[in-house]
């Protein structure tokens, strides 16, 4: 079965708690839903970079290491994954800034200030929307499997 | 310049990847990752080098730098499979610590993709790497 049954699209969704041990599970989990495109490593790589980025910030900054629940939703549509990472956290005052390259408030915590770039870097298209107080959501694309698509016969 | 210490195959490379451990027993296993060679600790990075990872290494590479006569660092890669931005804070912050001695720091056995990340960073004004054949990049 693949998602070509579905009219070429497959949509899954993952709620779970924000622990530093799961960062790994949910990055595997994201991997592996998209593993009907046959994907390249390298756009595995990358993919897992950017769910590991932004589920390590709802953990750090988000909840700030207190208690909460994290939620992934991820559309696949024919080529292009769609990638949703929601928190429920202290949100984020000036996104702009937050995004800057190098840009951190929990220095102290050997934070790099890197997270947003690499989610850049490694995905075609990434948005934050935010609201201080109740939480943040963050948007990714990214087109995968280097072939052009093609209709699989029976 | 050149690091024989860190030639494939040297002394180096050869003991900071005697045996092999599975990831989960964190604790046990954290330890078994550093070693001092000299005045250089070195430190085999584990198979996924993320914020889960970062906080118990972090923590034990202090305890090093605290106790032993560290002058450099050298950071081993030859296990690591993924890694995101908390492997450039881990380095980052270790260098702080050393820097200020004139401490260096160096990783060895980087893949492709390791060298791409520290690359975006920007670390690589601070971070030696170091190639296979012990020249430095
Ligand atoms: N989910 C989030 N909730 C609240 N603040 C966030 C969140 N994600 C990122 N931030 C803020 O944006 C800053 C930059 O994030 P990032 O680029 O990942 O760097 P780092 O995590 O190393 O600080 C963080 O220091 C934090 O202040
Ligand atoms: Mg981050």
């Amino acid at each position: 079965m693949n998602n070509r049954e579905y009219g070429n699209r497959n949509e899954m969704e993952l709620t779970f708690d924000a622990l530093s041990a799961n960062e790994g599970f949910a990055r595997v989990a994201v991997a592996a839903f998209t593993a009907d495109l046959n994907p390249t490593l390298e756009e595995i790589s990358d993919v897992k970079t950017a769910v590991s980025e932004a589920v390590t910030n709802c953990i750090i900054h988000g909840y700030e290491g207190k208690p909460g629940k994290i939620q992934i939703r991820c559309v696949l549509e024919r080529d292009l994954l769609h990638i949703e990472i929601e928190d429920k956290g202290t949100g984020i005052a000036d996104v702009e800034k937050a995004m800057e390259p190098l840009f951190t408030t929990r220095p102290e915590l050997d934070r790099s200030g890197m997270g947003f770039s690499f989610m850049e870097a490694f995905m075609d298209d990434l948005e934050v929307e935010s609201t201080p107080g109740e939480g943040t959501i963050v948007r990714m694309k990214k087109k995968l499997g280097c072939e052009p698509f093609i209709e699989q016969e029976e | 310049m050149s690091y024989p210490l860190f030639a494939c195959g040297g002394q180096a490379a050869e003991t900071a990847s005697a045996g092999s451990f599975p990831d989960n027993r964190e604790e046990e296993v954290m330890e078994d990752r550093f070693q001092m060679i000299g005045q250089y600790l070195m430190i085999r990075m584990p198979e996924e080098v993320d914020h889960h990872q970062a906080v118990i290494l972090s923590e034990k590479a202090d305890r090093y730098i605290l106790k032993e006569k560290v002058d450099h660092i050298v950071f081993d890669f030859e296990d690591t499979r993924f890694m995101d931005s908390s492997g450039i804070g881990i380095i980052m912050g270790r260098y702080r610590k050393i820097a200020c001695f004139g401490g260096q720091v160096y990783a060895i056995h980087a893949d492709s993709r390791i060298q791409r990340i520290i690359g975006i960073s920007g670390l690589k004004k601070v971070l030696h790497i170091i190639e296979e054949d012990g020249h430095e990049q």
